[in-house]
């Protein structure tokens, strides 16, 4: 069914009776074309785009837990393309021209608000970088707009200017950046794909790979085998675990991320902001809370929660920016598990295995990338060809040499 | 997390810096015939297991001392710490 203005009215008129569910609840078939392992948001965007720009159905998605169980349902929702290097800016630029077309192209409300991000720079040589970022931005095709301390003065009265640490110089803008409702995006792809003959198989845990002399003809399920011409995973923060079935050892460690929510307020954040002194950024969901989060806790985890350092570091940046902060209550805080690669930058490629595909290494920002993952997954599988603006994420890029470290860290993932 | 440190006793986590996978300590031969592969395995493919792991923790606001610790990445229940010092001298066979 179509979601319309009429079909509300239709519905509310007849009691509400019509509405049906957003996806079939199918038993799994003998074989597909292609098996998908994980319905996260990049797995159900890859099924999607599979039937709809490739016109390929005969598809599965399979997810050990229930659709949206991941981190797709555990981030703090923000999107924006405000990367540098040529190796991943056109791929998250392309990312946000599919969110600005992405509730009319699935026909789902998923709430896409571009109510920008501002990243606050808080000396002279960081607003040089933020200056040469933005350059790199616009070349790219995304947009991007510096600040000054009176404009921010203005428009953001409540920041701690006069912080005897870390004042504010200043900010990099991206209007265009913003939040978008997480659950929604992995509902309306499910629903996207479901509607094109796609299943979505929940509670099925992938438990193997059937891999004979180097090709891979399927999988093993809790629900038993499953034969594939292609299989494509898309696990996330379970990357390790799951490759490791095929006897793969991947450029990424597991860590947890968390978020915190607090109780809901009037509007006063009218976008995201970030601290560009420590690492913390936040948000105001429309019910009113604030959202934040800071670093990951550092150390290999798969536990989906976090310890108390982090907190109070996470408390502290926000202190530092937004003393009125310390007023809110907090109601909830949680982790997930992160697929932190060894340069901060992801992967979609083929492995060394025939008819076995891997897309992961998103770190803590693979949310703002769903589309275009699913995109060039998508893109990956029904060509053999990585897309134009996937053809940097590579597994085999360390050995070359070719890192794409936006940070300049090293291979040290908890500072990506 | 509560390190328990050989010398010191038991620590607060956030006390130290983690670097990871304690392979780190078992640099590959630079002039070995497969170098080259070697020290990419090395840098950049280390262990990532969902149970027990042994890992990389230097102890930056106390006494500097770089310790193993094994840890459950499950649980993050710790069952063994060692200095990496003792580690490594044990490795070389005692000398
Ligand atoms: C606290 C937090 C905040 C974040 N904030 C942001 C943000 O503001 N902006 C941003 O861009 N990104 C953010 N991220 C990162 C983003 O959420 C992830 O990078 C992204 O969701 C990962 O892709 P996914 O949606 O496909 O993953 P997931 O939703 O985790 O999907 C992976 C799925 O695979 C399933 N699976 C695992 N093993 C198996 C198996 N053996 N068989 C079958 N299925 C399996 C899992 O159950 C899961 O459903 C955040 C993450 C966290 C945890």
């Amino acid at each position: 069914m179509r979601y319309s203005a009429l079909n509300i009215l239709r519905q509310g008129l007849t009691g509400n009776k019509g509405w049906k569910p957003l996806w079939r609840d199918p038993t799994p078939k003998p074989e597909y074309d292609i098996v998908i392992v994980g319905a996260g948001g990049h797995g159900l965007a890859t099924a999607y785009y599979l039937a709809k720009e490739y016109g390929l159905t005969n598809i599965a998605v399979l997810e050990k837990g229930w659709l949206g169980s991941g981190n797709i349902g555990r981030n703090t929702t923000i999107i924006r393309s405000n990367y540098m290097l040529l190796g991943n800016e056109p791929f998250y630029e392309m990312s946000m021209k599919l969110w600005e077309g992405l509730e009319q192209d699935f026909n789902y409300n998923a709430m896409v608000s571009q109510r920008s991000i501002l990243n606050l720079f808080h000396s002279d040589p960081q607003r040089d970088a933020f200056v040469r970022r933005a350059n790199s931005m616009l070349l790219a095709g995304a947009d991007a707009e510096l600040a000054d301390e009176a404009q921010l003065r203005r428009e953001l009265p409540f920041l701690d200017f006069d912080n005897a640490r870390f004042p504010i110089k200043g900010g990099l803008y991206q209007r265009r950046g913003g939040t978008v409702r997480h659950d929604a995006v992995a509902w309306g792809y499910a629903r996207g794909a479901d509607q094109r003959g796609v299943d979505i198989i929940q509670n099925c845990e992938v438990t193997g790979f059937q891999i004979k002399n180097g090709v891979c003809a399927g999988v093993d399920t809790v629900r038993g085998p499953i034969r594939a011409k292609k299989v494509a995973v898309c696990v996330a923060g379970s990357s390790g675990r799951v490759m490791s079935l095929a006897g793969m050892r991947l450029p990424i460690e597991s860590h947890v991320l968390q978020a915190f929510v607090t109780e809901g307020l009037k509007p006063v954040l009218p976008g995201v902001i970030t601290f560009g002194a420590g690492h913390f950024y936040v948000s105001q969901s429309d019910k009113g809370g604030l959202v934040f989060g800071g670093d990951i806790d550092g150390y290999n985890t798969y536990a989906q929660r976090g310890n108390l350092p982090v907190v109070e570091d996470v408390a502290e940046g926000g202190m530092a920016i937004m003393p009125m902060i310390g007023r809110t209550r907090l109601l909830r805080s949680w982790g997930g598990v992160m697929d932190m690669s060894m340069d901060g930058s992801p992967f979609i490629d083929k492995t060394h295995i025939d008819g076995l595909y891997f897309n992961g290494g998103w770190c803590y920002g693979g949310f703002k990338a769903t589309p275009a993952s699913g995109f060039c997954y998508a893109h990956l599988l029904a060509k053999d060809t990585p897309h134009p603006v996937a053809t940097e994420y590579r597994l085999d890029r360390f050995r070359r040499g070719h890192l794409i470290d936006e940070k300049g860290v090293g291979a040290q993932p908890n500072l990506h | 997390m509560i390190i328990n440190h050989p010398l010191l006793g038991p620590r607060d986590a956030a006390e130290f810096v983690y670097l990871g996978d304690a392979s780190l300590m078992e640099r590959p031969d630079p002039q070995g015939p497969e170098a080259a592969d070697n020290f990419h395995d090395y840098a950049y493919l280390r262990k990532n297991p969902a149970g027990e792991h042994r890992e990389l923790w230097y102890h930056e606001q106390g006494d500097r001392s770089w310790l193993v610790v094994t840890r459950n990445t499950l649980t993050h229940e710790i069952s063994k710490v060692e200095l990496a010092r003792d580690v490594a001298v044990t490795r070389r066979g005692g000398q």
